[in-house]
């Protein structure tokens, strides 16, 4: 278990150094310049020089790649924001702030809405998924199938723009999406983002419906369910200890990915419910060419989903002794 | 004699497909006493496994009629209640499969998955079933069965798996033991070794066992009886002896002549059967076997593909073949002077 | 000359899977030894058996001959050439001599192909063009193999399990070969199948004069088809005789074992081989025992078995060709004790 682990450290490391350096290059490759938008109209060449040291990008790239990397173990000192402590990621082009506690602003949000919904959609999605199985071929079963199938063809700005017409604005019966921290008032956070939550789930439930429906389908007709029914398990145990067991694998590996995508920010989502989460602070970041920003939030996106993507592969040992962890 | 420990009368299993009704068995009769070995012999497709599932009552009651008497020790199985067959099934009855990975859950220990039947049927104790798992890894012959409960299946060989299986399905001492081709996916060495465990096991117990398989050369070491399934009927049944020694339908004929052996002579060629097994959505009319058989001319008229010949049997042994004990002793000569060179 | 060079010579033919692992870089850290030092040779229009349990290597082996597999060490030559490591160019007119068949019927066939398109892929790919066109070929393949050549533009699905083996064999015949490799042809058959199948390929090899590899596990089909035999035990041939001499005077315990394990069609009370039950299971190929690798089931074992690794040769009693890997080679009379061949535990 400890070997799996520190392997596993040590690769999202890796990873994570080779995301980064893309993200830089594919920066550095856009024609625009950062400099020259910052340092306005009436721009001399020993402004913009200034500029250009003041946002620490006067260097080679990869000067100023090792720097930044740097910056994250042992943090780096700026002449114009003074030393920032590891682990520093720098400071926004745009707004001149420290990008890490930006994102530590932002990210309560993301993963407000991702697990809020993440719990709504695992509830009725697996509920529903596998009611679709006991009932195969039934009329529950159709309309399962059926629903999941319309639902999962929807768009989200389609819905949440609809939801909150309907919802909010005509039948007041939800209020307007809203952000309130958890720790300030628990109640006014669940009422503000329980549009998103239902929006957000509505799709994803219908995509865990069908995931759980074909999983117990296929878990059911294993040689090892006929076993125990031959020994005189019921239908109901074979169900849920020995199907249920088989089924639960690819789910659990699925659920951790997109819940990692999730944490990488709903961009969509959180545009269409005016969210600040950290995918509004990523559309913001390209759209100014804001390159610490946008590493920074790359940077946590990553790191959730290969995070999620060890967890996954823990549980799944867990649930599955034939995966051996080494 | 009693009543037979098993008496099967007209079974008759189809089960609905998109295509049409398949009839997988279609009026099967057979009696099984306690301490005896039925082998069931015929290939894929033959209706055998589908049978022994019938048994059990395994088959999806959603695409399956099941038809006939299925008597277990006087009681009717077709019938009984799902709850009722649940008390049977592992308990007065068992069943063992061919691909033992497979069949047993990987996600549970050996010892949970045989001590879990034994709990379910007696209300023992967890630690009572654990102590009854280490005691019948034992007697199936897993060394160091107190270290070797606690494994998953996937940490066991083949063999080992399959003697693991036959500890479960034995864990409540049933009266009937089904076995669905239990050696097929084992090497020779190790398929000995199961054969002779379940002798052993059945000389202990006096298990009613059946005993299905495509290979005779399994029938002639474990059964006592033989009946042979063809398309979903039975077409010759009788004592091992009596099957192997004179056949008497075509098929069980062609079966032998099919198969090489390890002292008979190498520079004949063998003599299979032509054509291959029948399709069971459209089986042929008559005699299912006519389109393969080489003797169908022989008979007068073409009465093989009009009428299906009724299993006439005396004492047990008897075939369902329209030929005439006059010809078969004639046409089969052949066979049985290429047998005893 | 050339009539005393055999068709394929394999000499000390060796192949091992590495097993990785290791922290915390993963790294080759042992191997399973599939096959370990073969040496067999198969003349012209022969058949050799290949007999053997799961994993004793007769799978890899066939692999390593039609070059699907890359060999660790040792030599592989046909006719006298050296293909062992031949590469695509130098290998591209053997190809077509030495062909293989599958023991799936259903797994070797692309379903969506017709059945012509299939038999006529090899002639394609090594750009054959036979007198009077490649379908005209097919056509006659399809008659060769005992199906109907109408059949030509049916796919895969259409065709029962022995009648996709037959395409199977159609396709392997399509180049001419001198040499095919049958793994398993027909273990996934019916055993009225089964004997269409058999009686199929030896008509094929006395009427073409093709050689074969015949690899099976069942020892009454390889007796049947193959003019010599050879046993493998954990990558290593342990005896290799001519079919006679290997099935009425096994010199190898194994062998002795294996015959008396498999289960004969007749109602005789007494069997015609007295039974040898062996124990236990064969031992992993990643760490085999040393010196003979059957010495942990076997009832004659003693410490020279466990320090040296007997080799194959013509052991005293042993007809010319006849070659047995064992100290202590069985006669015909000798019968195992039988305490030795009962199971330790259950006699503990």
């Amino acid at each position: 278990m400890l070997r799996f682990l520190v392997r596993r450290i040590i690769g999202a490391a890796v990873i994570l150094v080779i995301i980064s350096a893309i993200v830089f290059v594919l920066f550095y490759a856009a024609p625009r310049d950062p400099a020259r938008i910052a340092c306005g109209k009436a721009c001399t060449p020993e402004t913009l020089e200034l500029v250009r040291k003041n946002l620490g990008i006067a260097d080679p790239l990869p000067v100023q790649y090792f720097d930044w990397l740097k910056g994250i173990f042992v943090g780096r000192d700026y002449t114009s924001f003074g030393h920032c402590h590891a682990p520093c990621l720098g400071y926004s082009f745009q707004s001149r702030e420290s990008v890490l506690s930006t994102i530590a602003d932002r990210f309560p949000t993301t993963l407000s809405l991702s697990l809020g919904s993440s719990v709504i959609y695992l509830i009725f999605g697996i509920g529903a998924g596998m009611l679709a199985a006991v009932k195969q071929g039934k009329a529950v079963d159709k309309i399962a199938s059926s629903a999941s199938l319309i639902a999962s063809s929807m768009q989200i700005y389609v819905v949440g723009v609809l939801a909150t017409y309907l919802l909010v604005d005509q039948w007041h019966l939800l209020d307007r999406a809203s952000y309130t921290p958890f720790t300030d008032n628990p109640a006014a956070w669940a009422k503000g983002l329980l549009v998103p939550w239902i929006v957000l789930s509505l799709i994803w439930t219908a995509n865990y419906t069908r995931m759980t429906r074909s999983q117990m389908v296929e878990a059911l007709s294993e040689d090892y369910v006929r076993t125990a029914r031959a020994k005189g398990m019921s239908r109901r145990t074979v169900f849920f200890r020995f199907a249920w067991r088989g089924a639960m694998g690819p789910i659990v590996t699925i659920f951790g990915l997109d819940l990692g995508v999730l944490l990488g920010g709903a961009i969509i989502t959180e545009s269409t419910f005016s969210l600040q989460g950290l995918g509004m602070l990523s559309v913001k970041a390209v759209s100014t060419n804001d390159l610490p920003m946008l590493l920074g939030v790359v940077m946590v996106a990553a790191a959730a989903i290969v995070v999620f993507n060890i967890i996954v592969d823990g549980v799944y040992a867990f649930i599955d002794p034939r995966v051996r962890l080494a | 004699m009693s009543t037979p420990f098993l008496s099967i009368r007209d079974l008759r299993v189809h089960f609905g497909t998109e295509d049409g009704v398949v009839k997988a068995v279609d009026g099967l009769s057979f009696d099984l006493e306690k301490g005896r070995t039925l082998g069931i012999v015929g290939e894929s497709g033959s209706g055998k496994s589908v049978t022994n599932l019938a048994v059990l009552g395994l088959h999806d009651p959603r695409n399956t009629k099941l038809d006939g008497e299925i008597l277990l020790d006087g009681k009717e199985l077709i019938t009984a209640s799902e709850r009722e067959m649940e008390q049977l099934r592992g308990n007065k009855m068992s069943m063992i499969f061919q691909d033992a990975l497979a069949s047993l859950s990987p996600y549970h220990t050996i010892g949970a998955q045989i001590g879990e039947t034994y709990r379910k049927h007696t209300g023992a104790s967890k630690r009572v079933a654990r102590a009854r798992a280490i005691e019948m890894l034992r007697r199936v012959g897993i060394p160091q069965p107190d270290m070797r409960v606690d494994d998953y299946p996937h940490q066991f060989s083949g063999g080992m798996r399959q003697r693991a299986m036959i500890a479960m399905a034995l864990v409540c001492d049933p009266e009937l033991l089904i076995a669905d081709e239990p050696t097929t996916a084992l090497d020779v060495t190790v398929q000995a070794q199961i054969m002779d465990l379940l002798k052993d096991l059945q000389q202990e117990f006096g298990t009613a066992i059946i005993f299905i398989t495509h290979d005779l050369g399994v029938i002639a070491d474990i059964a006592d009886d033989v009946l042979v399934m063809y398309g979903g009927r039975c077409v010759e049944k009788g004592t091992k002896q009596e099957v192997l020694r004179t056949p008497e339908h075509p098929y069980t004929l062609g079966l032998l002549g099919s198969m090489p052996s390890l002292d008979g002579p190498v520079d004949v060629p063998l003599s299979p059967i032509p054509g291959a097994p029948p399709s069971l959505l459209n089986p042929p009319s008559g005699c299912r076997f006519h389109p393969r058989c080489t003797f169908a001319e022989k008979v007068p008229g073409d009465l093989c593909s009009t009428e299906q010949p009724a299993l006439k049997l005396t004492d047990g042994r008897g075939s369902a073949c329209h030929l005439t004990p006059e010809q078969k002793r004639e046409l089969f000569a052949d066979y049985a002077t290429a047998r005893t060179n | 000359m050339s009539s005393t060079t055999p068709l394929l010579d394999v000499a000390g033919l060796t192949k091992h899977f590495p097993v990785k692992g290791g922290f915390p870089i993963r790294r080759t850290i042992g191997a399973v030894q599939a096959v370990d030092g073969l040496d067999f040779q198969v003349a012209e229009g022969e058949s050799l058996g290949l007999v053997g349990e799961s994993g004793c290597g007769k799978s890899t082996t066939g692999r390593l001959i039609t070059r699907l597999l890359e060999p660790t060490a040792g030599k592989i030559s046909y006719r006298g050439q050296d293909i062992t490591h031949a590469g695509r160019k130098d290998l591209a007119p053997i190809r077509s001599e030495i062909q293989m068949i599958f023991q799936d019927p259903y797994a070797s066939l692309n379903p969506r192909q017709t059945v012509g398109k299939i038999i006529s892929g090899p002639m394609e790919i090594n750009n054959i063009k036979p007198e009077g066109g490649r379908e005209k070929r097919v056509r006659e393949l399809l008659e060769i193999v005992g199906l109907n050549p109408e059949h030509y533009n049916r796919f895969p699905h259409e065709f029962s399990g022995g009648q996709r083996q037959r395409i199977g064999v159609a396709r392997a015949l399509a180049l001419e070969p001198k040499l095919i490799v049958a793994d398993e042809p027909v273990s996934a058959l019916d055993v009225s199948i089964q004997a269409q199948v058999v009686n199929l390929l030896q008509q094929l090899q006395r009427d073409l004069g093709i050689a074969f590899v015949f690899i099976a596990h069942d020892l009454a089909v390889v007796r049947h088809f193959s003019q010599r035999v050879a046993v493998m035990y954990l990558g290593k041939i342990v005896e290799i005789a001519d079919r006679d001499d290997l099935y009425g005077n096994p010199r190898h315990p194994y062998t002795r074992a294996l015959l008396s394990a498999v289960p004969e069609a007749t109602a005789d009370e007494t069997p015609a081989r007295e039974r040898i039950r062996l124990v236990g299971d064969v031992p992993s190929p990643i760490s085999p025992p040393s010196g003979c690798r059957f010495r942990t089931r076997c009832w004659k074992a003693t410490d020279k078995c466990a320090s040296e690794a007997p080799p194959l040769v013509q052991v005293e009693g042993n007809k010319p060709g006849h070659l047995t890997a064992c100290h202590y080679p069985e006669t015909a009379d000798t019968v195992p004790s039988p305490h030795l061949t009962k199971d330790p535990e259950a006699a503990a």
